[in-house]
C-alpha cells in the first residue's frame, strides 16, 4: 500500500473513531447496569425482567430525554453475591467507573446490597432495588437524605410488611384448617433460617402468633444452606405442630420442604420459600414439594392488576419459566425510570429523583407510592396494603404453582374485600385431614 | 426417652454420611501423605453424574451410580497423573493443586448447569418408623454402606496382596519400595481407590441432598474435621470421629433447636477440644519418625 492509501485509511480509522467516542460522548444511549447474582435464577430474573423492558421501550424508538430520544443499552453486572460481598462490590464499581452506567437496577442479598448501595451513593448513581428486603436499606434515605436518596425500591416491599403478609398467610391458612378439621388450638412451628434478613422476624413471630390465637411449638434456625434437616423435621413433628411457619430465602427451602414432604409430617408448610417460587422447585423436591405454600410475587393465571396477565405471558412466552420477584427490573426501567426520565426531560439525577420520589405509579404487581416515615422523611420504600403493593401466595398443587391468595381477604373487619382474578382455594394434605380429621 | 432416639438415630445417619467420605480421603492420605483437598469436589462431579443419568438420560438410579462411580474415579486416577504425581513430593504444592483441582470442577459444573438447585431421585424411595422416629430408606441405606465399606475396606487391606502392599507403603515408603513393591503405582490404584470411594459417597448420598457447584465447600470442612479429630491417616480413627462429631451435630439441632445453625461449628469446637488433650487425634501417631 502506498503512502497516500495509508494515510487514507488511517485517516478513516480515526474519522470513526471519533464519530463512535462523539455517539458516546454525547450520550446516544442511556446505559443501565442490571447487577445480580447471575448464575442463579435470581440474577437471571433481573436481567430477563431489564430485556424485556428494554427491548420495548426501544422497540418504540427510546426514551424522550429532552428533544431527542435516546435508547437503552443494558450491561450486566455478575455480583456473585450468594459467595462473595466482595465481588458484589467490585462488580458495582467496575459498572460505575469502567462501564459508566447511568442508572443501576437489581440487587439480591441484603448483606451485598448495603455495600453495592454505598458505592452507588457515593457515585450519585440512581440504584433501584430489586431483590432485598431489609427496611434499613431504604431506613438509610431518611437518616442520611443528602447521600441515600438515590436509593429507590421497587420490589419488594420490606421485611416488616413480609412477615406481616406472610402471618397474614399463617392466619389464612390457620382459618382454613379450624374449619376444615376443627382443630382447637393450632400449633405452629416457626423455622426461619439463619440469615441477617430473618433475624428480626423471630421476635415478631413469637409475639404475634398467640395474639392470633395460635400456639409456638417451637423455633428452628437451620443454616440457610442446609442440605439435611431430619433431624429438625423429627424434633419438629414430636413438637405436635399442626402449621411449619418458614422463613427460607435460601437452598434450605428445597431439602425442607422435600423432606417434609417425603416424610408426610402431618402439617401444612406456609411462610417465605423463595425456592418454591421458582418453577424448578418442582424438580428440585421430586414432586415431594406438593401443597407448599409461599408468598411470592407472580403466579400464571393470577392477576393483581391489568398490567400483571400481559408480562406474565410475555416472560413465559420468551424465557419459558414463570418470572420471579426478581424480574421487578421490568417494573423499575419502564414503569419508574422510563417516565420519571421524560417527565424531567434530563438524565440528571437530582432531578430524576425529585420527580420519582413523589410519583405514584403502577408496575405490574402493585401501584407504587413511596413511604414516609413518622417524621415525613422520605424513604423511598414502597407502600404495603389494599391498593398498593399487597404481594400474593401460591401454593404447589399437584405440579402447578397457584394462587391462593388474595382471596376475600379483609385488611380489617370493616373492609372491602380484596380477591385477585384467577385466585383458586387452599388444599390441604391429604395426609394432613388424616391426621386431623375427626 | 423419645429424645435420646431421635439423638441417636441422627448421630447415626449424619456420622455415616461423614464417615463414607472421611475414610477415602484418609485412605490417599495415609498411604501417598496426599492431602487432597479436591475429594469432595469428587463428590459433587459424581453427584452431576447421576444426575445426568437419572434425569436427563432416564436411566435407572443404580446405572447412574455405576456409570458415576467408573467415570469419577477414571477422572481421578487421571487427574493423579498428570496434576499431582509430578508434584508429589513437595506437599504445599499437592494441597494447592488439589484446591485448583477442585475450583475447576466447580466452575465447569457451574457454567454448564448454572447454580440453579437440582435433586436426584432417592434409590429407594419412602421412610419406615423405628422406636418413633421416621427415617428414610435411603437414610438406613447410608448407614449400612459406611459399614459395608468399612468392613470391605478392612478385607481389601488384610486378606489381599494389594492391600498388603498398600499397608506396606503407608507403613514406610522407602522400605517398600526396596522391597519390590512399586510405590508409585500402589498410590495411583490408591488414589482411584479413594475417589471411587468419594464417588460411591455421592451415589448414596446425592438423594439426600440438594446439587449446586459449591456443593463440595460444606462436607470438606466437616470431613476435614473428622479426619483430623480421628488421627490423620487412620481408617479406624476416621470412621470414630465421624459418629462422634455426627452425635455432636445431633445433639445441637434436638438440644438448641435455636442454634441448630450451628452444629457444624460446635462439631469443630468438640474436635479443637480433642486436638487439645491429644494433639495427634484419636488414633493418630504421635510423631513422624515412628511411621
Amino acid at each position: 500500500m502506498n503512502r497516500l492509501g495509508k494515510g487514507i485509511l488511517i485517516s478513516v480509522i480515526v474519522f470513526l473513531f471519533a464519530v463512535s467516542s462523539w455517539a458516546v460522548a454525547f450520550g446516544q444511549e442511556i446505559k443501565i447496569g442490571v447487577i445480580g447474582p447471575m448464575k442463579f435464577v435470581q440474577g437471571q430474573g433481573h436481567w430477563n425482567g431489564a430485556i424485556m423492558a428494554a427491548e420495548e421501550i426501544n422497540a418504540k424508538g427510546g426514551i424522550q430525554v429532552g428533544d431527542k430520544k435516546m435508547k437503552i443499552k443494558l450491561i450486566q453486572a455478575d455480583s456473585n453475591e450468594f459467595l462473595s460481598v466482595t465481588d458484589a462490590t467490585n462488580a458495582m464499581e467496575r459498572l460505575i467507573t469502567k462501564d459508566k452506567v447511568d442508572f443501576i437496577v437489581g440487587g439480591f442479598r441484603t448483606e451485598a446490597v448495603f455495600a453495592m448501595q454505598d458505592i452507588a451513593m457515593e457515585h450519585k448513581k440512581i440504584f433501584i432495588g430489586c431483590g432485598a428486603a431489609h427496611n434499613e436499606l431504604c431506613e438509610r434515605v431518611a437518616k442520611n437524605y443528602n447521600t441515600y436518596k438515590y436509593w429507590f425500591r421497587v420490589t419488594p416491599y420490606n421485611s416488616t410488611f413480609l412477615v406481616r403478609a406472610a402471618f397474614i398467610h399463617l392466619g389464612t391458612v390457620a382459618a382454613v384448617m379450624r374449619q376444615s378439621l376443627n382443630i382447637p388450638k393450632i400449633k405452629v412451628a416457626v423455622v426461619m433460617e439463619k440469615a441477617l434478613w430473618a433475624d428480626p422476624m423471630v421476635p415478631a413471630a413469637e409475639g404475634a402468633i398467640p395474639k392470633m390465637g395460635m400456639e409456638v411449638a417451637g423455633v428452628w434456625r437451620p443454616s440457610s444452606v442446609a442440605t439435611d434437616v431430619t433431624a429438625e423435621l423429627s424434633a419438629i413433628q414430636r413438637s405436635g405442630a399442626h402449621i411449619l411457619f418458614t422463613i427460607f430465602s435460601s437452598s434450605v427451602g428445597i431439602p425442607f420442604a422435600r423432606q417434609a414432604g417425603e416424610l408426610k409430617i402431618p402439617a401444612v408448610q406456609v411462610g417465605i420459600n423463595v425456592e418454591a417460587q421458582k418453577d424448578g422447585f418442582w424438580q428440585a423436591t421430586q414432586g415431594m414439594g406438593n401443597y407448599v405454600i409461599t408468598s411470592n410475587t407472580y403466579a400464571r393465571g393470577l392477576e393483581a392488576n391489568e398490567l400483571t396477565k400481559p408480562f406474565v405471558d410475555g416472560y413465559v412466552k420468551r424465557f419459558g419459566e414463570t418470572p420471579t420477584y426478581t424480574a421487578g427490573t421490568y417494573d423499575a426501567i419502564i414503569m419508574a425510570l422510563a417516565p420519571t426520565i421524560e417527565q424531567a426531560g434530563t438524565l440528571n439525577a437530582d432531578k430524576i429523583v425529585s420527580i420519582l420520589e413523589e410519583r405514584v405509579y403502577k408496575t405490574t404487581t402493585a401501584t407504587i407510592k413511596y413511604m414516609k416515615d413518622a417524621e415525613g422523611r422520605h424513604l423511598h420504600d414502597i407502600t404495603f396494603g389494599p391498593g398498593f403493593a399487597t404481594g400474593i401466595a401460591t401454593q404447589w398443587q399437584d405440579g402447578k404453582l397457584i394462587g391462593v391468595w388474595p382471596n376475600k381477604w379483609k385488611v380489617t373487619p370493616e373492609a372491602p374485600e380484596v380477591t385477585y382474578k384467577g385466585v383458586q382455594p387452599i388444599k390441604l394434605p391429604p395426609w394432613v385431614i388424616e391426621a386431623y380429621k375427626k | 426417652m423419645a429424645l435420646v432416639i431421635d439423638i441417636i438415630i441422627g448421630g447415626l445417619i449424619s456420622g455415616s454420611t461423614l464417615a463414607l467420605l472421611a475414610i477415602g480421603f484418609s485412605l490417599i492420605f495415609g498411604v501417598a501423605r496426599i492431602v487432597n483437598i479436591g475429594h469432595t469436589a469428587f463428590y459433587m462431579v459424581a453427584a452431576y453424574c447421576i444426575y445426568i443419568a437419572t434425569q436427563k438420560m432416564g436411566l435407572h438410579a443404580i446405572w447412574g451410580m455405576l456409570a458415576a462411580i467408573v467415570l469419577v474415579t477414571l477422572l481421578g486416577m487421571i487427574s493423579y497423573k498428570a496434576l499431582i504425581n509430578p508434584i508429589r513430593e513437595h506437599e504445599g504444592a499437592v494441597l494447592i493443586a488439589t484446591i485448583a483441582l477442585a475450583m475447576i470442577f466447580q466452575e465447569v459444573m457451574s457454567l454448564i448447569f448454572t447454580g440453579t438447585y437440582l435433586s436426584v431421585p432417592a434409590l429407594i424411595k419412602g421412610f419406615f418408623i423405628i422406636l418413633g422416629v421416621k427415617v428414610f430408606y435411603q437414610q438406613l441405606l447410608t448407614f449400612c454402606a459406611a459399614l459395608l465399606v468399612m468392613a470391605a475396606l478392612w478385607v481389601f487391606l488384610m486378606r489381599t496382596n494389594l492391600g498388603l502392599a498398600i499397608r506396606s507403603t503407608a507403613q514406610d515408603r522407602e522400605v517398600a519400595n526396596l522391597m519390590g513393591i512399586n510405590e508409585a503405582q500402589v498410590a495411583m490404584i490408591t488414589m482411584g481407590l479413594s475417589v471411587g470411594l468419594a464417588a460411591f459417597t455421592g451415589a448414596v448420598v446425592v438423594p439426600l441432598t440438594v446439587l449446586e457447584p459449591h456443593m463440595w465447600m460444606g462436607p470438606l470442612i466437616m470431613m476435614m474435621a473428622v479426619v483430623v479429630l480421628g488421627g490423620l491417616g487412620s481408617l479406624k480413627g476416621s470412621f470414630v470421629g465421624a459418629y462422634i462429631l455426627g452425635f455432636a451435630e445431633a445433639l445441637v439441632v434436638f438440644l438448641a433447636p435455636m442454634g441448630a445453625y450451628l452444629k457444624g461449628p460446635v462439631a469443630l469446637s468438640i474436635m479443637i477440644l480433642v486436638l487439645l488433650i491429644r494433639p495427634e487425634g484419636l488414633f493418630g501417631v504421635s510423631f513422624e519418625e515412628e511411621r
